[in-house]
């Protein structure tokens, strides 16, 4: 039956279930279980942030804790991957992913192509994106695009509880390499989720809202705040349609278009810096197709082009809010 | 004189509903109204309904305005006599105050959706009401017990009112043991004997009909009389590429038009609709069960349950949308012009296959009408 359970709950959640129904799924990461051979195992914190906790107390043999090096295990996910695994491995922060990016991009992204469509390589590589939390520069980035750049991937990133279960329960069944962002602040959101099993397809943008006068693209934490300008707009009088991309590679362009082909303006929402971003591609791919159905400048909401700051008071700045949304949309009109 | 000031209140039409909006006042201010007359239009996330007056009398006034959203329970207008003055009125207007929802909800919430199990399989239900007889309501194929969402509550200030999760459906268990129309009668017979209730009016929509109907054969004693909506089971003709294009729809935009065929009135399937029916496709197990039901459906047209029911002779009410794009509303008629006296027979215009939604408040009546 569906109840509310939060965000991280729906992931703990979706990856019980496909844990259960398949033994081949399997966990590993820095902490997954988290104190292991200590007295407090079955309680033990499950990540850093306790998204896998409990899950070693009912699937002992399918998840592993793992030594703090990332490019071994995620190129050990990587491998099982390709021998008939289905590894869900955990990168504690997108951030790290420099150091294993050999075996993602050259690797991973490139396995089925390089060998005939023979090999495939069905990992999840779960990872923490987005600021938010005063985690500074070097654990707060939204580095989305980094991933959509190479094609062999597939990038995903839902905005709340009901998508995060049904989007990791398909990228853990699809065959290809999954990298999936779960966006830090959004944890404790809660929404309702069904108890059953269920998944959500890939390329599949989510229409929030329909208005009709100006469409509002966003993914991840920034759908409630278009969401919330949306509201705020509808005040003024201005309806917006706000549209969920949840998947950025494949990415549902079918859906903005026919969204920017009735409105004829476009606000694209993106919490990642500004040059060669969603937001970009997004706004490329309108003015490429949709240009004759523009009746205004395309607007962008992005971070600043800087690393994100420390300071609460200027990350409260840095991302992109409520506010600014709802100003680009009236720079629109 | 409080008591001769009857408030019209939001509505709050199945579980999740929380607010709704005024659509249209049907009346004007100063109409004198008679018990059942249409007084507001009222629109929810889910769907469009009508307002009824529960009492008689002049409406005084109408509080809410037009395109305003307003929570459950709110006042929306004040019926009176003309007798009652114009500073009662106002008192009562402004004394009025929005039932605390909390303790409500907490008895809602006990009696929101049951669970039991029939086969050791997992049956999400309703259960709601009281008195001495028992109705029970069957969903169609793809359909949940929300299917009754104007109907349930309606029903039960009158009666004991059931409705289930037929298997494979809603959220009770994503298998179907026995998919045959016989299989799943005698799953809601096991069902009724569950629940405690060894005779009920049965009243089926669609799949649910048919259903009904072989529960006649399966379990006799458990069925006081049938009401048949849209029912199929009566006549060959069901509508394959309907049932075939619910089954392959896989998103909101392929998924629309074709619930769109259900309702006279398509404005009714609005995206949150759409996405209910979405989120159910999606669950693990429903896939199959829907193309296993399917294949049963379109081999089983050529049975035939009226004459069945005709013979045994339970008293029968044939309830149809004018406009049923799913099953032809041809097979109430025949009811109408074979002259069989224990089935009576309504069709209802401006309304399709989901006509115990679209025309909520006259199905409702007819069949309290019928169960009396």
């Amino acid at each position: 039956m569906a109840r509310t359970i939060s965000y991280k709950e729906a992931i703990n959640e979706a990856l019980d279930q496909e844990m259960t129904r398949d033994k081949l799924v399997i966990v590993m990461g820095e902490d997954s279980i988290g104190g292991t051979g200590s007295p407090g195992e079955d309680d033990a914190w499950g990540g850093p942030m306790g998204v896998t906790k409990g899950l070693y107390g009912k699937h002992g043999d399918q998840i592993m804790d793992t030594p703090l090096s990332e490019s071994a295990y995620i190129g050990a996910a990587i491998g099982a991957a390709t021998c008939g695994m289905r590894p869900v491995a955990e990168m504690m922060f997108v951030d790290f992913m420099g150091v294993c990016f050999d075996q993602i991009y050259n690797q991973a992204a490139k396995f089925k192509y390089m060998f005939g469509g023979k090999a495939e390589t069905p990992v999840v590589i779960r990872t923490m994106v987005g600021a938010g939390i005063n985690a500074a520069a070097q654990h707060s980035q939204m580095l989305t695009s980094i991933f959509t750049h190479i094609p062999g991937l597939k990038v995903v990133c839902p905005s709340n509880p009901y998508d995060a279960k049904g989007l990791l329960i398909q990228s853990i069944r699809d065959n290809d390499p999954v990298i999936f962002c779960e966006h830090k602040s959004l944890y404790g959101v809660e929404g309702e989720v069904s108890e059953e099993s269920y998944v959500i397809p890939f390329a599949e943008a989510n229409v929030m809202r329909d208005g009709g006068d100006v469409t509002i693209v966003a993914y991840g934490m920034m759908v409630g705040k278009a969401m919330d300008a949306a509201e705020t707009l509808a005040k003024e009088g201005v309806e917006c349609d706000v549209i969920d991309l949840r998947t950025l590679s494949p990415i549902d362009m079918e859906t903005v278009l026919e969204s920017v082909e009735n409105t004829g303006r476009l606000v694209v929402v993106d919490e990642a810096n500004p040059r060669c971003s969603i937001a970009t591609d997004v706004s490329a791919q309108v003015a490429q197709q949709a240009f004759k159905s523009l009746k205004a400048q395309i607007e962008m909401v992005t971070a600043p082009h800087t690393p994100v700051p420390f300071a609460s008071s200027l990350e409260d700045i840095y991302i992109p809010s409520n506010d600014s949304v709802a100003i680009a949309v009236r720079k629109t009109l | 004189m409080k008591q001769n000031i009857i408030p019209i209140l939001m509505p709050k039409w199945g579980l999740t509903m929380k607010e709704g909006q005024v659509t249209e006042w049907i009346v004007k201010e100063g109409s004198n109204i008679s018990m059942g007359d249409e007084i507001i239009e009222v629109e929810t996330d889910k769907i469009t309904g009508v307002v009824e007056a529960v009492d008689v009398g002049m409406l005084r006034r109408c509080i809410a305005e037009t395109g305003k959203t307003y929570p459950v329970k709110s006042l929306l207008g004040v019926l009176a006599d003309s007798s009652v003055l114009d500073s009662e009125i106002e008192t009562f207007i402004e004394d009025y105050e929005i039932p605390d929802s909390e303790e409500e909800d907490a008895d809602e919430s006990a009696l929101k959706y049951l669970f039991t199990e029939v086969d050791g399989l997992r049956v999400r239900y309703a259960d709601r009401g009281s008195g001495d007889s028992v109705v029970l309501l069957i969903h169609g194929f793809g359909g949940d017990l929300d299917n009754w969402l104007f109907n349930l509550d309606a029903l039960a200030d009158k009666h004991r009112v059931l409705a289930l999760d037929l298997p494979g459906h809603g959220e009770s268990v994503k298998t179907i043991p026995d998919p045959s129309i016989s299989g799943l009668a005698k799953f809601v017979c096991k069902f009724l004997e569950v629940v405690e209730a060894p005779s009920a009016h049965i009243v089926g929509h669609s799949m649910g009909g048919a259903i009904a109907m072989q529960m006649v054969t399966e379990c006799p004693e458990s069925v006081k009389s049938l009401g048949l909506i849209c029912s199929s089971g009566l006549g060959p003709e069901i509508n394959s590429d309907y049932l075939q294009g619910f089954i392959e729809a896989q998103s909101r935009r392929e998924l629309k038009p074709v619930l769109q065929q259900l309702f006279a009135d398509e404005s009714l399937v609005n995206r949150q609709l759409v996405d209910d029916v979405l989120k159910y496709k999606r669950l693990d197990g429903v896939d199959d069960v829907l193309r296993i039901l399917l294949a049963m459906l379109l081999s089983e047209t050529e049975t035939n349950l009226s004459d069945k029911i005709m013979a045994l002779g339970k008293p029968t009410l044939v309830v149809w949308g004018e406009q049923d794009r799913i099953i032809p509303v041809a097979y109430a008629q025949n009811f109408s012009a074979s002259g069989v006296t224990s089935v009576e027979v309504e069709i209802f215009d401006s309304a399709g296959h989901m006509v115990q939604m679209e025309k909520a408040n006259d199905v409702n009546r007819r069949l309290l009408y019928f169960f009396s």
